[in-house]
């Protein structure tokens, strides 16, 4: 059974390629962060302030001398750190509930919609300004925030994409030989949903940086000095006369980590048409 | 060895009855053939059997399992009940398995659910059902996705996964329909002779009168959600005494090889089957039928003689040729849009 190798699968799927290694790169990058970063992100220099890029600072220093990459690469952990909370929440409250609405249906079902329709008339943005008022600003506000505005969003996707899997013959067929729904939704439905799951996570999650890095620009987020991409641009746009390179860093850190995690999103999604498109020949052998 | 008996059966969708007053046994190690045309409500009486009705669809009436009441058991007694005691093979195997997934994990699902059985254990035993479906190279067709197989292999593959927990009764909902014809043959043959092996009863849904006279024990045959008559296969489809039995057996014995030539046209039931809520008052087939009278708008009460119920006020009699005798009497269809146009008679 000769199965496609890996670089004709590649081929066929720049998104995944680039967006997977965009990520791969944010994710390294956060890692690396928390045992080595090439400057101390924190350490103040008024000697080296606003200083080009150089050798000893690939990137060059911002107004209190501290070193632009190592701030980039700490600022990733916030970057990391909100996204992957948030999505964890509205996977978190999202799955469940979806899945709920989708297998009990009826009140049941009606009631769990209604609540993510509540959920969902309010802005995202606009409850993590709320919150950030009410409980103080911080990188978990935000998350909190985002993650509570997502949920709705992953209910959704969830309840659609398993009612399909439940309106289907194969599990009519499991639950004729005495499957239960816990177990048709562990072995059927899960794994049906996945790929689209996986995509959705995954646009949330660039969603949720983009959000991120707006509520830090507005001081609404992480709290100083902790370096964040957002609070880092706020800061820069004080120099755009003299030092422009300031906001340029990270801009750019914020465009990419954005594409990345949504091309990875696109290409996982076009990887499961891809699937879908390309079924192997079928084996007709062995009727007999 | 249990058995299975309907009783009454009722099935409706928000009030409308789609399934009225049917009665019948699958007795222990009997074979059943269930006919009628699509829309008889055959389908829905084996669903309504599992307990297994879509959304929106309630049954009334009994269903016992070897005297154990099915339609008001609980959700968790039908789980230990099917695929155990009972269980069915659907009409489309390509859908009726899940294409992620292998076909030993899925053969695997009932022995996995009801006997508890794990790794080796279970993989051998899944060897040994794929084995007895002839199925050639068990260990290698238990590694492969659905798509890998041919359709006479799925349903094989389905039957397995039906008789693995050996039940006391199997439905079979048009087993061969998806399948191809020189395919058909051979999947029946199986069916019957794992039916035979295991010693279970049969419910076998087909459109296939060859089969159900070859196969089955008694018939019953339905039509507008009744069951019109009933009997021992060789009586009924030998002698049919309901008019649409008679039609039925009309239409299949002229569609055998030398069927035309015989019989000098292709013998074809007037209509078709009205749409849900459109069937006449009194006998649903009144309004096709060649032999109705008067007293037809009233729902006729069974006829009882021995095995045999008939549903008819003007059954076929014994000495007219039954499977000619409806067409006889039914003028030639003028143009087709006229006749298929089910009269309200209302």
């Amino acid at each position: 059974m000769p199965r496609d190798g890996p670089v004709r699968r590649r081929t066929r799927n720049p998104s995944l390629v680039l967006g997977g290694t965009i990520a791969v790169a944010v994710v390294l990058a956060a890692l690396v962060s928390l045992v080595w970063t090439p400057d101390n992100p924190l350490a103040v220099d008024p000697a080296l302030r606003l200083a080009g890029p150089s050798g000893a600072h690939l990137l060059g220093t911002d107004e209190y001398g501290r070193d632009v990459l190592s701030r980039l690469m700490a600022g990733s952990q916030v970057t990391m750190y909100v996204g992957t909370l948030a999505v964890l929440i509205a996977v978190g409250v999202g799955l469940p509930a979806g899945l709920l609405a989708a297998q009990r249906g009826g009140v049941v079902g009606q009631v769990v919609l209604r609540l993510a329709d509540v959920i969902y008339g309010f802005p995202a943005l606009l409850t993590a300004i709320v919150l950030a008022a009410a409980i103080g600003a911080s990188s978990t506000t935000v998350a909190l925030a985002l993650g509570v505005a997502y949920i709705p969003v992953i209910a959704r996707v969830t309840r659609s994409n398993a009612l399909v899997v439940l309106g289907s013959d194969y599990v009519l067929a499991a639950r004729s030989y005495g499957r239960r729904p816990l177990a048709i939704l562990r072995r059927h439905v899960l794994p049906g949903i996945a790929s689209t799951l996986i995509a959705q996570t995954s646009l949330l999650f660039s969603l949720a940086v983009l959000a991120e890095a707006a509520l830090d620009y507005l001081g609404l987020g992480t709290t100083a000095p902790t370096p964040s991409w957002g609070a880092m641009l706020q800061d820069g746009q004080n120099y755009l006369g003299s030092d422009v390179l300031l906001t340029v860093w990270p801009s750019l850190a914020i465009f990419l980590c954005v594409l990345g995690f949504s091309l990875l999103a696109d290409g996982v999604a076009d990887r499961r048409h891809d699937t879908d498109r390309h079924p192997r020949p079928t084996d007709s052998a062995g009727e007999t | 060895m249990t058995g299975l008996s309907v009783r009454d059966l009722e099935v409706s969708y928000h009030g409308l009855p789609l399934v009225t007053g049917v009665s019948f046994d699958v007795r222990a190690g009997e074979r059943v053939g269930l006919i009628g045309e699509s829309g008889s409500g055959k389908s829905l009486t084996a669903l309504a059997i599992m307990g297994l009705l879509g959304v929106g669809l309630v049954a009334h009436g009994r269903v016992t399992l070897g005297g154990e009441e099915l339609l008001a058991a609980p959700d968790r007694r039908l789980c230990e009940l099917r695929g155990d005691r009972i269980s069915m093979i659907f009409q489309e195997p390509a859908t009726a398995l899940n294409p992620t997934r292998r076909i030993g994990a899925q053969v695997g699902e009932a022995l996995r659910a009801h006997r508890g059985l794990r790794r080796r254990d279970l993989r051998r035993a899944v060897v040994d059902l794929l084995g007895r479906v002839e199925l050639p190279e068990p260990e290698r067709y238990a590694r492969l996705y659905p798509h890998e197989l041919s359709g006479g292999q799925r349903q094989r593959v389905m039957m397995a996964m039906a008789i693995s927990c050996r039940p006391d009764v199997l439905l079979a909902d048009e087993p061969t329909t998806a399948l191809d014809a020189t395919v058909q043959a051979k999947v029946i043959n199986l069916l019957d002779r794992l039916v035979d092996e295991q010693g279970c009863a049969l419910l076998l849904i087909t459109h296939d009168l060859a089969v159900v006279s070859q196969t089955c024990d008694r018939v019953v045959t339905m039509y507008g959600g009744r069951v019109v008559e009933s009997g021992p296969s060789a009586d009924v489809l030998g002698a049919p005494r309901h008019p649409y039995t008679a039609a039925l057996v009309a239409t299949a014995v002229a569609a055998t090889l030398d069927g035309p030539a015989r019989i000098g046209h292709l013998p074809t039931i007037p209509g078709s089957v009205p749409a849900e809520g459109r069937f006449p008052s009194g006998c649903p087939f009144r309004d096709r039928c060649g032999r109705a009278i008067p007293s037809c708008t009233v729902m006729p009460a069974d006829r009882r003689d021995g095995e045999r119920v008939v549903a008819c006020w003007n059954p076929v009699a014994d000495d007219t040729d039954a499977a000619l005798g409806v067409r006889e009497s039914q003028p030639e269809p003028s143009a087709y849009p006229v006749s298929a146009q089910p009269e309200d008679p209302r």
